[in-house]
């Protein structure tokens, strides 16, 4: 008995335990100097008084507005056609990048697929809020800066997962078609485009759902819909029309997600 | 004696190499006379694919010439060379039918070449067009099955999908790149039996690119033999020996192969009529 040998296993050698050990000592140091660099401008004052403050803003905000909602039909109708019109100009304009920036349907590589590829960059970078920005400078405020404020925005969204699933569509199909002595225009519309609609389809739908979301804040800026009533209310301090602003804003989200998961439903 | 017609196709030192140094194709000559039928054979590799596609142009040859009925198809470009493509059925190993467009659309996809952007964007096909999808739909069994979708077919009823788009081109020649490598034995032979009497029926020249043997021997009056991108064998269903095979496939013991091309020669009579036909041609 005595003489049998105790099986004995480590994860790690102890050179490797203490490297971990120094590791875990570092980093908890690099935390604490952080946080010491974040906090140097706080006034705790004002902190420790949060929940206080969270409390007053609460009591004032409850209960809500609830007759406010009868002005706030128009405006979500508003929010709705800008979300829904700024996502099919986005569609109209996406589609025609995203066969220029994909390889396989690229006229050039060289010359057009960056061009291309940079536009859905420079569409994606740019948030729709700051596209209202501009567009309120350069058009003046209202729903139509909103609308092409979210169909700029989405060429960069759309533009990149059309593109993207283009590349993944079955070559054969489309060699196919151009044996038939089809013109590149109908290879992509009999070859091309048959493959990639449900992905279309499905893309268009979930943009839609985040345009609905974006689209609320663009009247922060001026760009028509909810978000100007709502810029309006926090400026006058009328927190229980702010509360319905919310609900209503909530609730708009809410159906625009359910109705989307039904259709992404059906499509699949 | 026999004066032998002009050749539909020429193919006169066919090259391809590819931009990765693969030389796929190492000049090539083949003749085909109008209405004569060609298994190519091969392994995996010897540049069956890409011989065919050369023809068609969907591959670039990098040497050589290829002429259809006398226009070299190698200098053409855009217009004209889609033009020669309409001339050019071609029918794929798995089936490249449009998945999600109807048995109609894939077939009336043949006439692409015919009709203008719009009127194709807009499923307005000519009368005759359409007149003539239904009747080879009917002839190669299809018949009723216009508006299904190609996803819901077998893969033997795509593959009559798949010849209806290639025949309704009217074409010259047919390329058919292993039409029965995805399909089972028995559909296999209905598939290869059909082809033949469409091309007999339409005096159709046609390039079978096989990988089945007996299949090839039994339907095909003539086999070329590629290896390597070079044809080691040219000659009829018949002559297709052990030492044969032994060439174009390399070192194997292939007397259970022969002796089972020999039994479907014995089974088939309508062999004979094809090799007569081929003699005579």
């Amino acid at each position: 008995m005595s003489n049998e040998t105790v099986a004995v296993w480590r994860k790690r050698a102890p050179r490797a335990e203490l490297a971990v050990f120094a590791a875990w000592v570092l980093a908890l140091a690099f935390t604490s100097w952080a946080f010491q660099v974040m906090t140097q401008d706080t006034i705790w004052a004002f902190v420790t008084d949060a929940p206080k403050q969270a409390a007053d803003i609460g009591g004032r905000m409850l209960p809500p507005a609830w007759s406010y909602i009868h002005e706030l039909w128009w405006p979500l109708w508003e929010t709705l056609n800008i979300a829904t019109l700024g996502t099919l100009l986005g569609i109209v304009l996406a589609t025609p990048v995203a066969f220029l920036a994909a390889r396989n349907t690229t006229p050039s590589r060289i010359f057009v697929r960056p061009i291309a590829l940079f536009v859905i960059a420079a569409s994606r970078s740019i948030n729709s809020l700051i596209w209202a920005l501009l567009l309120v400078a350069i058009l003046g405020p209202g729903v139509l800066a909103g609308i092409i404020a979210i169909a700029l925005r989405s060429i960069g969204f759309i533009g990149k997962l059309l593109y993207e699933s283009i590349e993944e569509i079955d070559a054969t199909q489309v060699e196919a078609i151009a044996a038939t002595g089809a013109s590149r225009a109908q290879v992509m519309a009999w070859g091309v485009a048959p493959q990639v609609m449900p992905t279309l389809a499905g893309i268009s739908v979930f943009r839609w759902d985040i345009n609905i979301r974006e689209s609320t804040v663009l009247g922060l800026v001026g760009a028509g819909g909810i978000g100007l009533k709502l810029e309006a209310a926090l400026g006058v301090l009328a927190w229980p029309k702010v509360t319905m602003l919310l609900i209503a804003i909530l609730a708009t989200v809410v159906v625009s997600e359910w109705i989307t998961a039904a259709v992404r439903k059906r499509l699949i | 004696m026999q004066v032998s017609p002009a050749p539909v196709l020429e193919i006169r030192g066919l090259e391809k190499r590819y931009p990765t140094g693969d030389l796929a194709i190492k000049g090539v000559d083949l003749d085909l006379a109008p209405g004569a039928v060609l298994g190519l054979i091969g392994p995996s590799g010897a540049g069956k694919s890409t011989l065919i596609r050369c023809i068609n142009r969907l591959v670039e040859p990098t040497a050589g010439a290829i002429r259809l009925a006398g226009t070299d198809i190698g200098a053409l470009s855009g217009g004209a060379l889609r033009r020669e493509r309409r001339q050019i059925g071609m029918i794929f190993q798995e089936f490249a039918l449009v998945e999600r467009l109807t048995v109609m659309e894939n077939v009336l996809s043949g006439r692409l070449g015919t009709v203008g952007f719009w009127a194709s964007w807009f499923r307005r096909f000519p009368g005759e067009d359409i007149a003539a999808a239904y009747r080879l739909l009917d002839r190669v069994g299809l018949a009723g099955m216009e508006n299904k979708r190609a996803d819901a077919l077998s893969g033997g009823q795509r593959q009559r999908v798949g010849i209806a788009r290639a025949l309704i081109q009217h074409p010259r020649l047919l390329l058919v790149d292993e039409p029965t490598a995805s399909l089972d034995p028995k559909t296999s032979r209905q598939i290869m039996r059909l082809l033949l009497e469409l091309c007999r029926e339409h005096g159709l020249a046609a390039i079978v690119n096989i990988h089945d043997v007996v299949l090839a021997t039994e339907f095909l009056p003539r086999i070329v033999g590629l290896r390597a991108g070079e044809v080691v064998f040219d000659g009829p269903a018949g002559d297709v020996s052990t030492d044969v095979l032994t060439s174009i496939y390399g070192d194997e013991d292939w007397t259970a192969i022969t002796r089972r091309m020999q039994q479907a020669a014995q089974d088939d009579e309508h062999l004979d009529e094809a090799k007569l036909v081929a003699i005579a041609a």
